[in-house]
């Protein structure tokens, strides 16, 4: 690696050793700043990124040892090496424990200071080196951008990549979250049709009526306030692809008139009278169980064997947990590129607290925790606090459906209620859409006077 | 504005007599390496506060500071050459120390005399060594960094061997650097 791009803080309180060291390495080619007790290292290690950390054992204040314990806390990436004049196994031994590379009694031979160097740049390079082939394994773990690690989902992204080079109708079912949506996109990137439009449509979040003129469109005077023609969604999607998103909240009347414009490959707009022909590829998603509503009779048996034509079905996030540093690392990424601040990963114990959560709003509550995370950070690493997750449900899983729902219900609740009953801002923490929320709300029969106890079903 | 002629001063602090001839020598290799004519200053007095009693050696940042303290006004760099055994505080010794891009840099002859088992080496030998050390802190006076090339005079030397192996001239990226880092002056 270019030594100058090595930046080194020398953190000692007598002058002359920084200046010294400082001058050695410099002379080295390293770039070295120093600081002169450790409380104001601590303010450089949180302002800025460091390669290595030589800190002094002994200092007034804030001791070397705390500085280390900072440093592996805001940059777990940075290498520590504490020096010492008074050598002592203990602390030595300590040090180690806590996770420095490794521990100089001053003086040192001036080899011995080389080669530690050239040893730790030398495994910073791999490291490094490390880091660009997890990207590449990235490329090679993802469906644009879908990103699994998982046998299930690999499963999935090579079945929609198939599935993508066919003209069929696909159902995605999986909860919210799991990115029923961008495997959509996907697909229809990966289509022949990719060069055509990408329309999207949330059934649920309109009535039946504008539903049913959004979808098909309507002529001049149709109803009060159609005052112009208007093409449906239909028309839009013609040569590229129509995602029906949440098609499991549509009325029994609209199920109807989807069944026939899927079959009839046509159909009309509101108000009129000519039959409208159009080429797109259906996609149509849910988090419903189609199948329990088509045997309840909520849902049209004809229409769900229509759109059931290649069935895709999203895992949701805590069963294919082994992705969740994947995708932090993915996320973090993308959100050190968004915003204007230096984000470079979570700590041990925010990755911790990750695993272990159960994540009902799945990789879309993934990707807003993490988020908020990044904009409350004080550092560059996202600790466990800045996370916003309570602590108590990390703690232990539901293994049963009952205890999942009932886990759901106290989870919207308390966010519900420590958002005020905020319904966008609650539904942006949970990873969810406000419709959806409201559904919740309506499932559960929460009310905002509900205590977060469970409920006695 | 008038371009006066200014120099390399080569000056000797030494606690015993400086040997015949080594000052001119060494004079003769810095003034050829880096195109800037060097002059032999004479100093009476000696830095007194760079002792350290405990550790038997001198502070080589102290004495670099004092030599800055009185430095001529056509001098372009300072050279202080010392028998005095160096050291910086983390390190155990050092042969010699240098401000990169700045103006003065120290070396000292007390390591170069000895083989790695402390017996004197001889005397062709240590000024072989010496006038490599003079020219490397002073290349990093001129803004260069250590060279990964063993045989370039800028590689670091932590020991007389590492000196010996290297040769007395910079190598072809560090003299065109040079030549780059002295326009630029």
């Amino acid at each position: 690696m270019d030594k100058e791009k090595t930046r080194i803080l020398v953190v000692d309180d007598e002058e002359i050793v920084r200046d010294s060291l400082a001058g050695w390495l410099r002379e080295d080619g390293y770039s070295v700043e120093t600081a002169a007790d450790g409380s104001s290292a601590v303010d450089r290690i949180k302002a800025e990124s460091w390669a290595v950390l030589l800190v002094d054992l002994k200092m007034p204040g804030i001791d070397g040892l705390q500085v280390l314990e900072e440093a592996r806390k805001l940059q777990p990436k940075a290498s520590v090496i504490i020096m010492t004049a008074y050598a002592t196994v203990d602390t030595a031994v300590q040090a180690i424990k806590m996770g420095a590379y490794d521990y100089l009694v001053k003086p040192f031979e001036p080899e011995e200071l080389s080669l530690m160097m050239d040893k730790l740049i030398t495994q910073q390079d791999l490291m490094r080196e490390n880091i660009l082939l997890k990207k590449a394994l990235k490329q090679q773990y993802g469906f644009r951008d879908l990103l699994s690690k998982s046998p299930k989902m690999q499963a999935i992204f090579e079945l929609a990549k198939v599935a993508g080079q066919s003209h069929s109708t696909i159902l995605i079912l999986g909860e919210s979250g799991t990115g029923k949506e961008v495997l959509a996109r996907a697909i229809h990137a990966e289509s022949p049709r990719s060069t055509g439009p990408f329309v999207a449509v949330s059934c649920a979040a309109l009535t039946e009526t504008l539903l049913e003129s959004e979808l098909f469109g309507h002529e001049k005077g149709a109803f009060t306030g159609a005052i112009l023609r208007k093409k449906g969604k239909f028309e839009l999607a013609h040569g590229g692809t129509l995602f029906l998103d949440e098609i499991g909240d549509i009325s029994q009347k609209l199920q109807l008139d989807l069944l026939r414009a899927l079959e009839e490959r046509r159909f009309y707009r509101v108000g009129g009278t000519d039959p409208i022909h159009v080429d797109a590829r259906i996609i149509a998603a849910t988090n419903r169980e189609l199948k329990k509503a088509v045997e309840e009779a909520t849902f049209r048996q004809d229409l769900y064997y229509r759109l059931n034509v290649i069935s895709i079905n999203l895992p949701p996030l805590r069963e294919r947990k082994e992705d969740i540093p994947f995708l932090v690392d993915h996320f973090v990424d993308q959100l050190r590129a968004e915003m204007a601040k230096r984000v470079e990963g979570v700590s041990a114990e925010a990755m911790e607290l990750l695993m272990a959560y159960h994540w009902p709003g799945n990789v879309r509550e993934l990707r807003n925790v993490l988020e908020r995370g990044a904009v409350v950070a004080k550092g560059p690493i996202i600790q466990c606090d800045d996370l916003g997750l309570p602590p108590s449900e990390g703690e232990a899983e539901p293994d049963s459906s009952d205890s999942l729902k009932e886990m759901e219900r106290r989870h919207i609740l308390r966010v519900l209620n420590e958002y005020h009953w905020n319904i966008t801002r609650s539904a942006q923490i949970l990873g969810i859409d406000r419709v959806t929320l409201y559904n919740k709300i309506k499932k559960y029969g929460l009310r905002p006077d509900d205590e977060t106890s469970p409920s006695e079903e | 504005m008038a371009d006066f002629m200014s120099y390399i001063y080569l000056m000797w602090i030494g606690n015993e007599k400086v040997e015949e001839g080594v000052l001119q020598e060494v004079k003769d290799n810095v003034g050829g390496i880096f195109g800037v004519p060097a002059r032999i200053k004479k100093v009476e007095e000696r830095p007194s506060d760079a002792f350290d009693p405990t550790r038997g050696q001198y502070s080589s940042t102290k004495i670099l500071r004092w030599v800055l303290r009185d430095v001529p006004k056509d001098a372009k760099r300072v050279m202080a050459i010392t028998d005095c055994d160096l050291y910086i505080p983390v390190l155990t010794f050092v042969f010699g120390e240098a401000q990169l891009g700045g103006k003065g840099a120290i070396v000292s002859t007390a390591r170069l005399r000895l083989d790695l088992n402390g017996f004197p080496c001889p005397s062709r030998l240590c000024r072989a060594r010496l006038l490599k050390e003079c020219v490397h802190e002073l290349g990093h006076t001129f803004g260069l960094s250590h060279c990964p090339s063993f045989r370039c005079v800028m590689s670091r030397s932590n020991s007389v061997l590492d000196v010996d192996a290297k040769s007395g001239n910079l190598c072809r990226d560090c003299q065109s650097l040079l030549i780059e880092l002295q326009k630029k002056e």
